[in-house]
This record gives structure tokens, C-alpha cells and sequence, in this order.
């Protein structure tokens, strides 16, 4: 029989509505294995016990009560450190909000709540989300679960690590350029990178407002599914968000791919950089979608090389804009003594952010300054606009794209953390969805021949999600189990 | 595009941050590289391409002018450095006369 920390989210919130064990029960097996394991993984920046077991509480005593709730009451998350709950820490793996207690609610927070999913931890993150592999958290890194003396990747590699580990069956990233997929890809889960403005943004720290979205890490599929379902919607607090009612996901999980048009991005299965046991897996994959009867072609997307030079001015220069809110005024840390208030600001923010947020914030300040505005900034919103084309052309002839999430398999904690260049490379073939404000999946492939996970990316239109879930859920089904992480078997 | 010691040194005035001498170096090397990788979009011929600053096609979002419940002063201050009398406080901003 399997423990409970082993089930998917699916299984565990009917196993609770049944009342074959209690949400409370759910929610300790958990937190016993995160006490056992996570000093190894470092996936949480802070547990958050008492208010998971009062969310259980509350489940268990609607379930006695009759109630109808929610497929994942009950079932434990790791909650992004970047989301803000109300009277509970949340640093966003920076120094500067060491000490911070936001005093509300994000609205995913909120929706959490309302469906009866205990949150267990904060997890830990690259600083303000910006990195590839953790490396950049002020909190030491997180380690995979996969092989502990290498990333998980990032920014959402806490998350990433904590539902690979067993630690939850329910995760929650965010996603300015890939840090959802990337970090699903490298231990071996599934990410979504839903549609920008599908999922509120209220009181999720910005980072780089026109990219950042936030989606779900699960197991399965079908729980990723599900997650999505309670998270998503129209937030009038939240001026990007979509008016639009949310799909059922999961009932459309097991429609199919018979005659769906599936579109190999070429350029990314051998091209420059690509790990060969990455590129085999990938082709599995598509003998797998093929044999399934969808259509198989193969595209190529011109504009995409430029998509990561433009990202890498997009970015930082939204950061640079957004992060002038660390002022050491209204929160975060304030350096003491300053003769006045600029030399207050100065020492805060130098004290406050790690080298990765400040060469950003540099990049960003350096492409939006005078002279340099058309040249940079603007020069990197036209590709954009050259993305969206090329994708636009692609789904004339696609229903879905289809690729490698990251080039390569999870690398070791500190090979590239000097060469801040090659980290920005693990995201080119992430980065195109976000410009484009689409909609991707990251799906487990199997292993490379190095033993470690490789994950299959999909990639649809703006609000194609459902789309996605069908293919991503269709493959999986016909990929079968795949191994689990060393640490299952070391508990 | 390589950039200065001294250029760093002004963008980083302007970004309200502070380095070493041995940082500036760093940022200097640093920041020139990833320029001179952003350089292939600059070198795109997109004359005639409109910029997108937004992926989505919204227009302004408005609501009605009502007031509503907002955070109370209390919880507003409550994550605050240093406060005084319901106010932020900060060090002195002006010169003395």
C-alpha cells in the first residue's frame, strides 16, 4: 500500500470526501516527511504547519457535516514565496523582505482558501524570481530531489523540488520566462505557464509585469488540471486579468489527439546546445503522439533566435521599474543612521538585493536611459511583436507546437552561477510563450541517458489551455509511469 | 557594447545602488557581455514593425468611481521600518536652511 505523501492530489481529495482518511491526516504525513527530508532539499523557506492543519481542521469537519467541497479540499501545496498570505512571512528569496508580513491575501491565496487546500510552506526561489536554478536565493539554494548536488532549476525550483520529493502533490510558480517549465522540466514534473491574464496577479511580488503569470505544479496531469481550475478567473483587483469563464479541465482531459496537427519546432531538437540524451527523449515523445494518431510536421520559427535578447531587455527593464518600490519606506529593510533619505535608499537596496537583482535592475536602468530607450528597449518590443507573428503563422497550419522545455537535463549546483550569460540560455525555449502571453505545458518525458528527468514541452495559442491538457494528458497516458526520484526510495 | 567603469558608475546613481570599485569592474564585464548578446536584436532590420508593450489586446480598464474597503491605516503602517503619528517617517529629505 502506498503512503500518503505518494498519492497524486486526484486520489487524496477522494480518498478525504470519502472519508477514508482525514485531511488532517493528509496534511501531517506531509509535514512529517518535509521534517525528515527538506534539511537535505532546502524546498521551503517557511513551513506554515498551524495554518494547514486549521485548513485540514476545517475540511474535515465539512466533510462530517455532509458537505460537498472541492477535488483538492484537503490536499497539501507549496506555495511560491513570492505570493503574499496575510500575517505570514513572505521574502521572495530576498534579503530585503527578510522580516516581511504582507497584510492581505493574494487572490490565489484567496482561492486556495475557498477550495480547502492547506498551503504547507513558502517555497524557496531564486531572488524576486529571477534565476534559472535557485543559486540566486538569499536562503541557500534548493537541491533536486533527482541528484542532490544538482539544481532544481528556477525560479520555482523550491516549489519544483517540494512536489518531486513528496514533500506536497500540489505546487504553485509563477512564470516571467520559463521559471514554472524549466524547474517542472529538471525534476521530472508537470508545469503550466497558463495564458498571461488568466490567473490574477494580486499580491504576487512583480517581477516583470507584462511576462509574469502564475501556474501549477503537480504529478499528474490531471491534478495539474485541477489546480488550474481552482486558481484561475477574472480578478477586477487585477487590471491584465481575463474576462472569461474558466473551462473544466479536466473533463476534457481524455479526448484524444487522433488527426490533431502537431508542429516539431526543428530548430530546437538539435540545434546549438541541445543535450542528445534530451533530443532522444523528445523524439520518443513524438513516436508516442504519432502512434496515438496525431499529425506530425515539422516548422521552422525565425524570429525565436532573437527572443532571448529581447527578454533580457524586457525584463530587466520592467524590474528596474518595478523593484524602485524597495525604497526602505513603506516595507522591507531599511539601513539605519543614513544622514538622509537618499543615502537611506542607497544603502538599503545595496544592503537588500544579491548580484543577480542588481545586475538586472543595472541592465534595465542602463536600457531605459536616454539615448539608449529606441535602441534597446524599443528595439526588443518590435521582436516581440515578430514572435507573436511567427506564432500566429505557426497555428495556421498547428493546433499545437511542440519541443524540449530546457536544453538540458538538471546541472550541478554551481556550474553556472559566475557565467550569468549561460544561465540566461536555459530559458531560449521557454521565453517565446511568455512574449507572446500564451499558454504552455511541461510534461515528464522519461530520463536521459544520464539518469536524470527530461520534460516535454507543448505550447498553444493565448487560452488554449484545455488543448494542452488533452495532449499533455493523452501522452502521458501513453508514456505510462516513470521512475521516481532516489530520495522516494531513501526515506 | 561595452560599457565603462564610469558609465556603471552612473547607472548605478541612477538605480539607487552602490558598489566597490572591484564590483564596478565586475558589472562593467558583466553587463557589456549580455549587451553584445542583446545586440542581435538591435541589429534586426524591424523598421516597420509596431512595438508590443502588452501581449494581450486591452485597452484601458476602468471601474466605477465608488469607494470601497481598502486596507486600514493600521495594517498599511504595520509593515513599516520606522513610523510616526500614523505617517511613515524617513531621514531628513531637505537640506537644512
Amino acid at each position: 500500500m502506498s503512503e500518503l505523501w505518494e498519492l497524486p492530489a486526484a486520489e487524496l481529495g477522494t480518498k478525504i470526501a470519502r472519508k477514508e482518511t482525514s485531511a488532517r491526516d493528509v496534511v501531517d504525513a506531509h509535514l512529517s516527511r518535509i521534517e525528515a527530508l527538506d534539511e537535505s532539499v532546502n524546498a521551503f523557506l517557511t513551513l506554515t504547519p498551524e495554518l494547514a492543519r486549521a485548513t485540514a481542521d476545517d475540511v474535515d469537519r465539512n466533510v462530517s457535516a455532509g458537505e460537498k467541497l472541492g477535488p483538492l479540499a484537503g490536499v497539501p501545496l507549496a506555495l511560491k514565496d513570492i505570493l503574499c498570505i496575510d500575517g505570514v512571512r513572505t521574502t521572495a528569496g530576498s534579503k530585503i523582505l527578510e522580516n516581511y508580513k504582507p497584510p492581505y491575501d493574494a487572490t490565489v491565496v484567496q482561492k486556495l482558501f475557498a477550495a480547502g487546500v492547506p498551503i504547507i510552506g513558502k517555497a524557496n526561489m531564486d531572488e524576486f524570481a529571477m534565476g534559472s536554478s535557485t543559486e540566486n536565493s538569499a536562503y541557500g539554494p534548493s537541491r533536486n530531489p533527482w541528484d542532490l548536488a544538482r539544481v532544481p532549476g528556477g525560479s520555482s525550483g523550491g516549489s519544483s523540488a517540494a512536489v518531486s520529493a513528496g514533500f506536497a502533490p500540489l505546487g504553485i510558480g509563477t512564470d516571467t520566462g520559463g521559471s514554472i517549465r524549466q524547474p517542472a522540466s529538471l525534476c521530472g514534473v508537470v508545469g503550466v505557464k497558463p495564458t498571461y491574464g488568466l490567473v490574477s496577479r494580486y499580491g504576487v511580488l512583480a517581477f516583470a509585469s507584462s511576462l509574469d503569470q502564475v501556474g501549477p505544479f503537480a504529478r499528474t496531469v490531471e491534478d495539474a488540471a485541477l489546480l488550474l481550475e481552482v486558481i484561475a478567473g477574472y480578478d477586477r483587483m487585477d487590471a491584465t486579468s481575463i474576462r472569461q469563464p474558466v473551462p473544466q479541465y479536466r473533463a476534457a482531459l481524455d479526448a484524444g489527439v487522433k488527426g490533431l496537427r502537431i508542429g516539431v519546432v526543428s530548430d530546437w531538437i538539435e540545434g546549438e546546445g541541445v543535450q542528445p540524451g534530451v533530443t532522444q527523449s523528445i523524439r520518443a515523445a513524438i513516436d508516442a503522439l504519432s502512434g496515438l494518431g496525431a499529425e506530425i510536421g515539422e516548422i521552422s520559427l525565425p524570429s525565436f533566435r532573437y527572443a532571448l535578447s529581447a527578454y533580457y531587455l524586457i525584463a530587466p527593464a520592467e524590474c528596474s521599474s518595478n523593484l524602485a518600490r524597495y525604497d526602505g519606506v513603506r516595507w522591507g529593510l531599511r539601513a539605519s543612521d543614513a544622514k538622509d533619505v537618499v543615502e537611506m535608499n542607497v544603502r538599503s537596496r545595496t544592503a537588500g538585493f544579491g548580484d543577480e537583482v542588481k545586475r538586472r535592475i543595472m541592465l534595465g536602468t542602463y536600457a531605459l536611459s536616454a539615448g539608449y530607450y529606441d535602441a534597446y528597449y524599443g528595439k526588443a518590443q518590435q521582436v516581440r511583436t515578430l514572435v507573436i507573428r511567427d506564432f500566429e503563422k505557426a497555428y495556421e497550419r498547428f493546433d499545437v507546437l511542440l519541443g524540449p522545455t530546457s536544453p538540458t537535463t538538471a546541472f550541478k549546483i554551481g556550474e553556472k552561477a559566475d557565467d550569468p550569460l549561460a544561465m540566461y540560455l536555459n530559458d531560449v525555449f521557454t521565453i517565446p510563450s511568455n512574449l507572446a502571453g500564451a499558454a504552455a505545458i511541461s510534461v515528464p518525458s522519461g530520463l536521459a541517458d544520464d539518469g536524470l528527468p527530461v520534460g516535454l514541452q507543448l505550447l498553444g495559442p493565448p487560452m488554449s489551455e484545455e488543448l494542452l491538457f488533452k495532449v499533455a494528458y493523452a501522452y502521458e497516458q501513453a508514456r505510462g509511469p516513470i521512475a521516481t526520484p532516489p530520495l522516494w526510495v531513501n526515506a | 557594447m561595452a560599457l565603462t567603469r564610469e558609465q556603471v558608475a552612473h547607472v548605478a546613481r541612477l538605480a539607487r545602488l552602490a558598489f566597490t570599485d572591484e564590483e564596478l569592474d565586475r558589472f562593467a564585464n558583466q553587463l557589456s557581455d549580455i549587451l553584445s548578446y542583446a545586440d542581435q536584436v538591435t541589429a534586426l532590420a524591424t523598421e516597420d514593425v509596431p512595438p508590443t508593450s502588452h501581449a494581450l489586446p486591452l485597452k484601458n480598464v476602468f471601474r466605477p468611481d465608488e469607494i470601497e474597503p481598502c486596507l486600514s491605516q493600521e495594517k498599511a503602517l504595520s509593515t513599516a521600518p520606522e513610523v510616526e503619528q500614523g505617517r511613515f517617517k524617513v531621514p531628513r529629505i531637505m537640506e537644512e536652511p
